[in-house]
């Protein structure tokens, strides 16, 4: 049984059908993208599985458990994360912090005993500094690591987004364009961080408009057109579908 | 947050010590503890409000329901002042909880006006129930007590209050760097961040807005007792907007700006008393004039000035 | 009953009217620039008191109360130019604390300048009760009824017929968008100070022959324009009119029927339980943020 399984899924916002009846399943390790013209409803798509808009109708299940219109902290829970188009970072944190925040349902949140500054605590939050100042060298950020959050490039801002995403220890990550906006070293960069993200066991969703990285990182691809789905299949299957080439790479070519 | 930020706390406790023995007179004396009660108050109020960025307008009804708990329940009922205390704190926090749900899911100016409109109903009813409270008038509070001793004096005073003080910032700062304290400074950053990295939104501001508000109720406590009388004012929505002032004035999310907030309006009438007729206008251009030309407030601005070595 | 019912109607419906004014001033500012003017309701009790005070100084009734409209306006004008445009896009609380502090100036200078006292206006055309089904109505309400109907008709006029109009209209769907096509947009908060602030003194002025007016009116007032504002969906001035009618109704009833002591309170109480409920007020529709 596949990981994730989407069943019918749609949204309205008034009367503009958003998604409309996709559905799609992607198996546990894999890398899949989803891809589309602009406002073809990638990101909605993202945002509806990872709780934060809820469906209008269809059904989606993590592990056969129905997860459809449960909040995106449930959603954590259940080790799935994700990272921002439009960055999303806490700019009133330092960098360091924004990643330590990915680890909030690791740690003990008692108010009690975090106003008494109790040892244990203390302790484990030096470990988690620590842990996290390791995640940022992981992402490529470790000169970063006494940064103020809003000292910070763009380039490297999309990339504290994901190593606040991984400080969860996810089992599933939705990237939404993370190389959006990044020059050609960055995108490199980002792609072979990507991979490395996928070898360590995480399956990975991606949403992004750079083909090139698209075609070499995923394992399997979903497109969409006007919030359906048009087509879905390897990398060579999408390169080689008529519609798709008609509705979407054919304005590339 | 480097561990630096707990040398304020040294410096506090400091001033705090050596204050008593430099102080002229005992009006200088009483003035230090009104400044050291509003700026527990403002500590607990910062956390809501510049941690957690949300809004208060009606968190002097809270401090109106403590204080009023400590005058009532002694003077009609006979409680002891210390069990009275706890059951305005409880009262408080429970309101303030059951309240709090549907509260937090408004935003921006909505949220003002539930929580301003919160405050405008503790202050009518604590204005209208004059049975119990002594009405516009208000009503004397009994002397606080405990083991057989009474706090009489000032000085007995300003060592509880220092006391209180000091433990407050020391909280404070704790709070802020921890878990729980990174989860309210995220959520003020970026809500949906914060909830896709499980952050549960809606029962962190409660819980901020809980603890801000008891609180309020204690430290209404305190000041009833301390006084010796308590009337509608305490609650009514001026005085929020002092507290908020103090808040902002000092700077948003700086527990030191909460401090410097507090003991600034705090003092702020007192200089004003020379105005005769005229402390209103004088107030509300010092309001308009540190906003227009400090939005950001006195601590954090002076620190992005002086702290750029950092 | 249906006499009584009436009566607590119509006292309702007459202080409801200001608070619409009230509230269609908030609405106003809002909409050009997201501030909440916690100055709104001494705009009201400026227009009462400078009324008040034009009247016995002797000048005739109709240039009183132009000036009394007038004047209010420039203050508006002048919060905007001092304190508003300086800091815009500031914290919605920065923002909250220099209206209040407007508002503690202006209080403060009418108590320095009439004093403390309570004054009355006489009503414009007497004090002969009208009886309507056994309930009798004062010639002062029509006045306030007619003029609030008449201004909400030309501010409809204003806003769906004339280009003025329609820019501050787009202005307050998107800043940046008004701006870009070539609209005036320092001109579009100008006129929205000055004409929330005409509306609420044109209210004051209004309804100080039936209620009384002195320095320290202004706050409640505000506060409860302010309800009426958010109960009707802030930023939507057919919500403003609404909300500022079903407050004083509400509001007349609550003081007749259950408590007379917890008469301020009652607006209050409504706009939680709405909020409650409606967290956008009863028009504010739903917004879903973009991320």
């Amino acid at each position: 049984m596949s990981m994730l399984q989407v069943k019918d899924l749609s949204i309205h916002f008034g009367g503009v059908k958003a998604v409309q009846n996709v559905t799609f399943n992607i198996d546990a390790g894999i890398v899949y993208a989803v891809i589309g013209p602009n406002g073809a409803g990638k990101t909605t798509l993202f945002n509806l599985i990872t709780g934060v808009y809820k469906p209008t109708t269809g059904e989606i299940t993590l592990d056969g458990e129905g997860i459809h219109g449960k909040s995106p902290n449930e959603l954590a829970t259940r080790g799935v994360a994700r990272t921002f188009q439009n960055l999303q970072i806490c700019m009133n944190m330092s960098a360091v912090e924004n990643v330590m925040v990915g680890a909030h349902l690791r740690l003990d949140r008692n108010l009690v005993k975090a106003a008494l500054r109790l040892p244990g605590l203390k302790k484990r939050d030096a470990e988690l500094r620590e842990e996290a100042s390791e995640l940022m060298n992981f992402v490529g950020l470790g000169q970063y690591v006494e940064a103020r959050a809003d000292a910070m490039s763009y380039g490297a801002l999309k990339r504290l987004e994901i190593a606040r995403a991984l400080a969860m220890k996810p089992r599933l990550i939705f990237l939404d364009e993370p190389a959006a906006g990044l020059n050609p070293k960055e995108t490199i960069e980002v792609d072979h961080l990507v991979r490395k993200i996928a070898d360590s066991g995480v399956t990975v969703v991606l949403v992004e408009h750079d083909m090139k990285m698209v075609m070499n990182l995923s394992d399997r691809i979903l497109v969409l057109n006007y919030g359906k789905k048009l087509a879905e299949g390897t990398g060579e299957e999408i390169r080689t579908n008529p519609d798709v080439i008609a509705a979407y790479l054919g304005a590339h070519a | 947050m480097k561990k630096s930020v707990y040398n304020g706390l040294y410096i506090v406790i400091a001033i705090l010590v050596v204050l008593p023995f430099v102080l002229p007179n005992s009006f200088y004396v009483d003035l230090a503890i009104r400044m050291a009660i509003n700026a527990v108050i403002v500590l607990g109020l910062n956390l809501l409000v510049g941690f957690a960025g949300q809004i208060s307008l009606g968190h002097a009804g809270f401090l109106g329901i403590g204080a009023y708990a400590s005058a009532v329940l002694p003077t009609h009922f006979g409680w002891h002042p210390l069990l009275a205390m706890a059951a305005g704190a409880a009262a408080t926090g429970l309101l303030a909880a059951v309240v709090a749900r549907p509260i937090f899911k408004l935003k921006g100016n909505y949220l003002a006006m539930a929580t301003l409109g919160l405050g405008i109903i503790i202050s009518i009813a604590l204005r209208n129930e004059a049975q119990w409270t002594g009405g516009p008038d208000g009503m004397p509070v009994p002397a606080m007590g405990m083991f057989g001793f009474e706090l009489t004096n000032d000085k007995q005073w300003y060592w509880v209050v220092a006391i209180l003080l000091s433990v407050s910032v020391w909280a404070s700062l704790n709070l802020i760097d921890s878990p729980f304290g990174r989860a309210l400074r995220a959520l003020h950053g970026s809500e949906v961040a914060s909830q896709v990295v499980g952050v549960d939104v809606v029962r962190y501001k409660v819980a901020i807005f809980v603890l801000s508000a008891v609180f309020a109720s204690l430290m209404g406590s305190v000041t009833a007792h301390y006084v010796g009388f308590v009337s509608p004012n305490f609650a009514d929505f001026f005085h929020s907007i002092e507290l908020m002032t103090m808040v902002v004035i000092g700077g948003m999310a700086s527990v030191y700006g909460s401090l410097v907030g507090a003991v600034l309006l705090t003092a702020l009438p007192q200089a004003l008393a020379t105005f005769e007729g005229w402390e209103t206008v004088v107030f509300g251009a010092i309001l308009m004039l540190s906003m227009i030309f400090l939005p950001k407030g006195l601590v954090p601005t002076l620190a992005a000035k002086f702290g750029k070595g950092e | 009953m249906l006499a009584q019912f009436l009566q607590f109607l119509f006292s309702g419906i007459t202080v409801g009217a200001t608070y619409a004014l009230a509230a269609l001033g908030f609405t106003l500012i809002y909409n050009a620039s997201n501030v909440i003017n916690f100055a709104q309701g001494e705009f009201i009790m400026l227009g009462g008191m400078l009324a008040v005070f034009f009247v016995q100084a002797g000048l005739p009734l109709p240039v009183a109360l132009v000036l009394a409209i007038l004047i209010p306006a420039i203050v508006g004008v002048l919060i905007e130019k001092l304190a508003i445009e300086p800091v815009r896009g500031a914290e919605t609380v920065t923002l909250i604390i220099i209206t209040i502090g407007a508002s503690l100036v202006i209080r403060g200078l009418t108590s320095v300048i009439f004093g403390k006292g309570t004054h009355s206006l006489p009503a414009f055309s007497g004090e002969t009760p009208i009886d309507i089904l056994g309930a009798t109505l004062m010639p002062q309400s029509l006045w306030v009824l007619g003029v609030t109907a008449l201004v909400v008709v030309a501010l409809w006029y204003f806003f769906s017929r004339t280009l003025q109009g329609k820019a501050m209209l787009a202005t307050s769907y998107n800043r940046l968008a008004a701006e870009l096509v070539g609209i005036n947009t320092g001109w579009v908060l100008f006129m929205s100070f000055a004409m929330s602030a005409a509306l609420g003194a044109l209210g004051g002025i209004l309804i100080t022959p039936i209620t009384l007016t002195s320095y320290d009116v202004g706050i409640m007032l505000g506060l409860k324009g302010f309800v009426a504002a958010v109960l009707g969906g802030l930023g939507n001035g057919l919500g403003a009119v609404v909300g500022g009618l079903l407050v004083g109704i509400l509001e007349a009833m609550g003081a007749g029927y259950i408590s007379s002591a917890y008469k301020d309170a009652m607006p209050f109480v409504l706009i939680l339980f709405i909020l409650f409920f409606m967290p956008r007020g009863l028009f504010g529709g739903k917004s879903t943020d973009r991320v």
